[in-house]
């Protein structure tokens, strides 16, 4: 008895004395969609940060994606959650803040090391508050089996007429399906087509600001086009794609069986472990030789705090930490495909990651369309815009039908669109 | 039958007294379970739900009293309306198709099986066993059968020539409700068999021997003798339906449609939109009250279709002493 007594008033003293005050271990739960990552978090991330905060131990605890928003709003209510939050961008988060569930965090130091453009993702309307640290965005592009356009003579393709002749092409080859690409589970028509190929339409950001500020409406002229580019799609894509879902185009792609695959950043891992051709990327064709590109450069994840969390300074240290360079390198590293938006330099091993990663140099970046503000209201936007664009995928609707429906949804609710 | 003999056996008045007082605190004894987990788990949630769909929520997550604005809403403002009209319409066509397919294939195969209820066996297992399977492996596996790229259904149609008629059903706007229905009817349809075959095998063999000696035949004792002897038995079933069509159907197109009733809202039922509506859907917010609101205008039209069979259907029944 004795022993373990002097044994941990050692121990307290040693403590004292190490830690110059209460160096008391916590533990920080994370909240995360991204279960995928675990892995990626046990083995790389939660040690490099351990190693420099031995008195913070982390913990990664994620919901399956289709759960998370859901099961985080419960946890959060019944406060349950965990003391960090990964956040999903715009007002996939914002309502958190506004309930006073996600902290302020804008006197955070590290932030300094991100653009505007990043931490508008999670910041206030006005972007004087700021919630979220920027984690990462996803690009989305075009990823092409390099095999078959060898075997073919194809080049990457730079303006839309170039890309129909490709097209045009591998379907009078034969041998591959033109476009992996279906429209069953709706999603992939808005995200990775219509918000792909749509910014050099409307100019990026321009367009997206326009719409939020009421001046330009979508069935305008640069709003409809990208629909009449996707309703000629429809010729080049399977057989019966309209029972196509999305791990079917995933596997028609990776088996070799299509030769280009309207994709978006997070592809890259999966497609480089399983497709066992050589892969290339290229952006969103534009309209003319010359023309500036434009690229969906989504701000995709964040993480921020628990506003009641019971270690908040732990928290912060975290927070601060994965503002770092530190750790916008290995993040990127670890998950090519999901790139850091810190102003950090490094290099990306993975080559498609590579030429993903060119497109910010050679084109604008700007964000998905109804992701800010637009998809507040009731109908939700996006929703409209995945079913629409399905449709127009389908034949079953015009472009100028699907553009007049997503504006009539949207005029039924938001102010600057009512005049 | 049961009432008459207990009362002619209570004859002495000591017995019945005894009977009295210890009732009370039987009845409360074993009423106390059922009515506490139905209290718990059943009307608690109704209650509450019917309580939130009064209710609107606020920006900074609190909630305000709308009476029966959330309803007013759903009904009559255009964008709602659309989707709950929809739904709704999207729901009865579910619903006649179960019971124009799946109830007659289910009266047909028990009236089949019980001509013959030896050899039948092996056949009513078979066609009873998909009942028991998870409705997400039965998603599953007829969304792999019916797909266009690897499934058998093309081949298989090929085989026997009927290839040019395969079309990616789930797919298309004009097929894929009733794709859904018939992969629910293949899954359900032992349900129906195995109710009206045990009505069908509870019918007294006299009564089927003395219609034989009135010169009735085969398919004359079906219609005029069998058949009035089980219309209880089929009125459950439609009932059942009715019922399973707005609970069972979501669980089979969720699974294989999603949330959204793809394509164009074609398979969109009132719970796929309740579930949207309440949980959210991607960058959708969830909205509990608008949720509830849908989830208690489910509620009613379950209780307007059971009220009217109860009072216009189940009535008029006549039940035969067998």
């Amino acid at each position: 008895m004795k022993h373990i007594m002097m044994k941990t008033t050692a121990a307290a003293a040693l403590c004292l004395a190490a830690g110059g005050a209460i160096a008391q271990e916590v533990t920080l739960t994370i909240e995360s969609w991204r279960a995928e990552d675990q892995a990626i978090w046990d083995e790389v991330l939660i040690p490099a940060f351990e190693e420099q905060h031995p008195d913070i131990n982390l913990e990664f605890t994620p919901t399956a994606p289709t759960e998370y928003n859901a099961a985080l709003n419960a946890r959060l209510e019944g406060g349950t959650a965990g003391d960090l939050i990964t956040c999903r961008p715009f007002d996939g988060s914002l309502p958190l803040f506004q309930r006073g569930q996600l902290a302020d965090i804008t006197d955070l130091e590290g932030l300094s090391n991100f653009p505007d453009f990043a931490k508008a993702a999670w910041s206030t309307d006005d972007g004087a508050q700021v919630f979220c640290v920027p984690m990462a965005s996803v690009i989305h592009g075009f990823i092409y089996n390099a095999d078959a356009f060898t075997e073919l003579g194809l080049e990457e393709p730079k303006t839309v007429e170039e890309f129909f002749a490709v097209l045009d092409a591998i379907k009078e080859d034969g041998t591959y399906i033109p476009l992996a690409l279906g429209s069953a589970d709706q999603w992939e028509a808005a995200q990775t087509v219509y918000t792909n190929i749509g910014p050099t339409y409307w100019k990026g950001e321009e367009g997206r600001q326009a719409l939020i500020d009421g001046t330009a409406e979508f069935t305008d002229e640069e709003f409809v086009a990208p629909y009449e580019q996707m309703a000629r799609w429809s010729d080049y894509m399977g057989d019966a794609y309209q029972a196509q879902g999305y791990s079917d185009s995933q596997n028609l792609f990776t088996l070799g069986r299509a030769a280009i695959y309207p994709a978006g950043s997070w592809e890259i891992t999966g497609f480089t472990d399983q497709a066992f051709f050589e892969m290339g990327a290229f952006p969103p064709p534009v309209s003319a030789e010359g023309d500036t590109c434009y690229i969906s450069d989504h701000t995709d994840i964040g993480v921020g705090m628990n506003a009641s969390t019971d270690h908040p300074e732990a928290a912060r240290t975290f927070l601060d930490w994965a503002a770092s360079a530190e750790f916008a390198e290995l993040y990127t590293l670890a998950l090519p495909g999901f790139f850091s938006l810190s102003n950090a330099e490094f290099a990306v091993e993975n080559p498609l990651a590579q030429e993903f990663l060119s497109f910010r140099q050679d084109c604008e970046s700007t964000v998905r369309v109804a992701a800010q503000i637009l998809s507040r209201g009731e109908p939700n936007l996006e929703n409209e815009m995945w079913v629409v664009s399905a449709n127009v995928l389908n034949e079953t609707m015009t472009p100028q039908e699907a553009a007049a429906e997503m504006q009539q949804g949207l005029e039924s609710w938001y102010e600057p669109q009512q005049d | 039958m049961t009432e008459i003999v207990s009362d002619a056996t209570g004859r002495k008045p000591t017995t019945r007294r005894r009977r009295k007082t210890g009732g009370i605190t039987h009845i409360v004894v074993f009423l106390a379970p059922a009515v506490l987990i139905y209290t718990v788990f059943s009307i608690y949630p109704l209650v509450e739900s019917l309580r939130l769909s009064l209710f609107a929520g606020q920006p900074d997550g609190s909630a305000v009293w709308t009476g029966l604005g959330n309803y007013a809403r759903l009904l009559f403002d255009a964008n709602w309306a659309v989707r709950f009209w929809n739904a709704l319409w999207n729901n009865l066509i579910l619903f006649f198709i179960h019971m124009v397919v799946q109830n007659p294939l289910g009266l047909l195969l028990a009236a089949l099986l019980s001509l013959a209820p030896r050899f039948g066996g092996a056949y009513r297992t078979l066609i009873f066993v998909p009942t028991l399977l998870s409705v997400v492996i039965v998603g599953f596996v007829w969304e792999l059968i019916l797909s266009p790229l690897w499934g058998v259904a093309e081949g298989m149609m090929a085989a026997v020539g009927l290839g040019w008629l395969y079309a990616p059903w789930l797919g298309l706007e004009g097929s894929a409700l009733t794709a859904v229905s018939m992969i629910s009817v293949w899954q359900y349809v032992g349900i129906p068999m195995m109710l009206i075959y045990a009505a069908l095998l509870s019918i007294p063999d006299e009564l089927l021997d003395a219609a034989r000696v009135d010169g009735l035949s085969g398919a004359a004792i079906f219609w005029k003798v069998k058949l009035p002897l089980i219309l209880p038995t089929l009125g459950i079933v439609a009932i059942l339906t009715y019922i399973g069509n707005f609970t069972l159907a979501f669980d089979l197109i969720y699974s294989i449609q999603g949330v959204l009733g793809p394509p164009d809202y074609s398979t969109d039922i009132m719970g796929t939109l309740m579930f949207r509506t309440f949980f959210g859907q991607q960058t959708q917010i969830g909205d509990i009250y608008m949720g509830a609101t849908v989830a208690c205008m489910m509620f009613f039209i379950i209780l307007i279709g059971v009220g009217l069979y109860l009072v216009g259907v189940q009535r008029r029944l006549t039940r035969y002493e067998m």
